[in-house]
């Protein structure tokens, strides 16, 4: 049955489907709306879980680390600085190989501090392990939550459920809540394989010397190839229970055998999609989706890639001194296919910046002029202390005053 | 049997205790060094807790001396996660139990590092919000993991590879900090200290820590021979001179208050403690400024046995044998 929700409201409800035993969280906005719909609902006697309220995101990741390693469902959510304040706890999680579940709030990382939206947080974690999955609207975030934890606990790894803070969050919209049949056939009880138990003690998180290091990360590395299929096969089984999927680890669409595309993550692709669909792009464009950050589907990438002349990459957070972050995979993931396409790397929306479903068009346009293979799109140079050079050279920017 | 019966003559008391075989949570053969007061006190803390606990361990010696993969000293279930989230591990680990209705207990291990310093936030939150969990904290006053460097539980004056001793410094400038206070302050139902030199004493503070149910609090006072320089056969004899200086003040607390302490008859001079190790041993000197610190650590010592009332005149009911200046020593029929 189809409810007007707001995300976070629509992501809480999701969770609890989920029947999670423990719950641990630090208020951080725009995070907050998810954790007091879990309160909720708990003070309401329709979620039989434990809610911790921390002291700080580190206990908040360490709470679901102790209580999923004794066998129990957990759930944790948070953004920005809580996301980096967690990254210890993070790593380790994933390297004890322990099923946990966060939802990332998208947010900005400070200085300049920013309350609002753009994917620097988790991208700042790209690294820790966790299995990480961009939602492009609150339909699918609540469908991939409620995926994420079976792909979690199938694979041993944890997922980052990744939705754009307040652009996802704090948004209206109907969303189709599945019935808890529904889910309870879907996501079995939570069972780990190494449950901590007086039963049969072991021994975990032990010290470990060269001579077995490089086996153990090989190893975690490896999980995340079971994840791609898991990812895939999971979405496949939720398409025959609700009828719809979220994309796989990649998802093509528009214009499939346009000569130019585009690819994004997270909400932004709702706004291109909304671009293409009203025509405003001008042109035939070939659209890309990228769900699953990690794992990072390089086979995937090849193939949508393929017959693309020029492909426009969209990142939402910057790595100062080199660039975009999702390009560079993308270019990598490409580099030595026979007939590539050239990659343009534009870097919007960061901080909260607005990027309205004009810009698009702006953005394939200049795709036409020889464009840098980095660009800050929506850069205003009428801001910056000394504008001239800026505003002048021609690679610096392609912002047009509008 | 309770302590106020006198044991039967017909049962050879010591005997019947000593073909018991005890639990034992941690074996031999791991890799702490000779007469490390952490591994004895662990010992002791886990013969004490028996086999149905789970315990959450900080980074520290501890876990490296014990897990080198791919072995393992530990009986019981063991996880290490971090340095300084030992507590909320713990905590989660008791809210999932609870969750799943079962019964066993929670213990969290963490040096004075993972419990003075880095780990203090966690333990603060955990015990502030009720968790039903035992966090033992094997004091042995400075990061000895990482080569002994001083930390907040480092005793003033003393002397760390960072607070060296030199010609204008005499150790450690700032005091050992005050942690007891700050933990009653959380007013938890049980906390206490204990020192490796009275085992009975140290696991009857951890049985009654798990009886307990919320969070208790134990304050394990733990040599290290290395980092305290002193012979590795000594453990236990300078750990008793840190009780009987009253430098190291033994005691029960219930929601906040002092409820027991362990009485010195004869309180001994803070001297003979310095005498036995390293660490102290610029203080050992005629210079004006060894001298000041000996009698600032002489005055510290005066002020705990003030402070919490240690001082007792005559032998109690409960002495032990060894324990021959405190009361409740050894409550070996308690």
């Amino acid at each position: 049955m189809r409810e007007a929700l707001e995300g976070s409201q629509a992501i809480a409800r999701a969770v609890a489907l989920c029947r999670p035993q423990v719950v641990a969280a630090y208020p951080i906005t725009p995070q907050t709306h998810i954790v007091e719909g879990l309160a909720r609902l708990i003070a309401d006697g329709l979620l039989a879980a434990e809610l911790v309220s921390v002291e700080s995101e580190f206990s908040a990741a360490s709470v679901v680390l102790g209580a999923a390693a004794a066998g129990s469902r957990s759930y944790t959510a948070s953004a920005s600085q809580g996301i980096l304040l967690m990254s210890e706890v993070l790593y380790n999680i994933s390297g004890l190989r322990i099923p946990v579940v966060l939802t990332c709030a998208n947010r900005a990382v400070s200085s300049p501090v920013s309350i609002w939206n753009d994917h620097q947080d988790s991208m700042a974690v790209r690294d820790s392990g966790w299995i990480q999955l961009y939602c492009a609207d609150n339909q699918e975030a609540v469908d991939t939550t409620i995926q994420a934890f079976r792909i979690s606990e199938r694979t041993e790894l944890p997922v980052m459920v990744c939705m754009d803070g307040f652009t996802l969050t704090h948004t209206l919209e109907p969303i189709d809540l599945p019935e808890a049949a529904q889910v309870d056939a879907f996501l079995p009880p939570f069972h780990f394989s190494r449950t901590l138990s007086s039963v049969a003690p072991l021994s975990q998180g032990t010290l470990v010397s060269p001579e077995f290091f490089t086996e153990m990360r090989y190893l975690q590395h490896r999980a995340f190839d079971a994840a791609e299929r898991e990812i895939l096969e999971t979405d496949r089984d939720w398409g025959h229970l609700v009828g719809r999927e979220c994309g796989g680890l990649l998802h093509v669409e528009g214009d499939r055998e346009a000569p130019v595309g585009i690819l994004a993550m997270g909400s932004v692709y709702g706004t291109l999609k909304d671009a293409h669909q009203a025509g405003l792009l001008g042109r035939h464009v070939r659209l890309l989706r990228l769900r699953s950050f990690r794992p990072f589907p390089a086979e995937a990438i090849r193939r949508a890639c393929t017959g693309l002349a020029d492909l426009l990459v969209l990142d939402r957070a910057l790595s100062p001194g080199s660039g975009g972050i999702v390009a560079h995979e993308i270019r990598s993931a490409l580099y030595g296919v026979p007939g590539a396409p050239r990659v343009a790397n534009v870097v919007v929306g960061l901080g909260g910046r607005n990027v309205p479903d004009g810009i698009f068009r702006e953005m394939l346009d200049s795709l036409e002029k020889n464009p840098p293979a980095f660009s800050f799109f929506d850069l205003d140079p009428r801001k910056l202390p000394d504008p001239g050079p800026d505003a002048s050279a021609p690679s610096g920017s392609l912002f047009s005053p509008r | 049997m309770t302590s106020s019966e006198p044991p039967s003559p017909s049962v050879d008391w010591a005997a019947l205790r000593n073909s018991q075989p005890r639990f034992s949570g941690m074996e031999s053969g791991h890799g702490a060094c000779q007469g490390c007061g952490q591994a004895l006190a662990t010992r002791l803390v886990l013969e004490a807790a028996g086999p149905d606990v789970i315990v959450a361990n900080a980074t520290g010696c501890l876990e490296i001396f014990t897990t080198p993969w791919p072995q393992s000293a530990w009986t019981v279930p063991w996880i290490h996660s971090l340095f300084e989230n030992a507590a909320a591990v713990a905590a989660g680990i008791e809210v999932a139990l609870r969750a799943q209705g079962r019964k066993t207990r929670v213990l969290a291990f963490a040096g004075d590092g993972g419990t003075f310093d880095i780990g203090f936030q966690a333990l603060s939150g955990m015990l502030e919000r009720n968790h039903d969990v035992l966090f033992v904290c094997f004091d042995n006053e400075a990061y000895m993991n990482t080569g002994i460097q001083r930390s907040g539980s480092t005793p003033h004056g003393a002397w760390t590879n960072t607070s060296p001793a030199g010609k204008v410094r005499q150790g450690k400038r700032h005091f050992k900090k005050d942690l007891l206070a700050i933990i009653a302050a959380h007013g938890i139902p049980y906390a206490a200290t204990a020192s490796v030199a009275y085992p009975s004493d140290l696991r009857t503070k951890v049985r009654r820590g798990l009886d307990i149910e919320g969070p208790s609090f134990l304050l394990v006072h733990s040599p290290c021979p290395l980092g305290w320089g002193h012979d590795s056969a000594l453990t236990v004899a300078v750990d008793r001179l840190a009780v009987e200086t009253g430098l190291f003040p033994v005691l029960e607390m219930e929601r906040g208050h002092v409820v027991e302490t362990m009485k010195i008859r004869n309180p001994r001079p803070v001297r003979e403690y310095l005498e036995l190790q390293i660490r102290f041993q610029h203080l050992l000197g005629d210079s004006p400024e060894a001298r000041e610190e000996r009698e600032h650590l002489q005055a510290l010592a005066d002020a705990n046995i003030e402070r919490y009332g240690l001082r007792a005149e005559a032998p109690g009911p409960r002495d032990s044998e060894g324990a021959d200046t405190v009361r409740r020593g050894g409550s070996r029929w308690g």
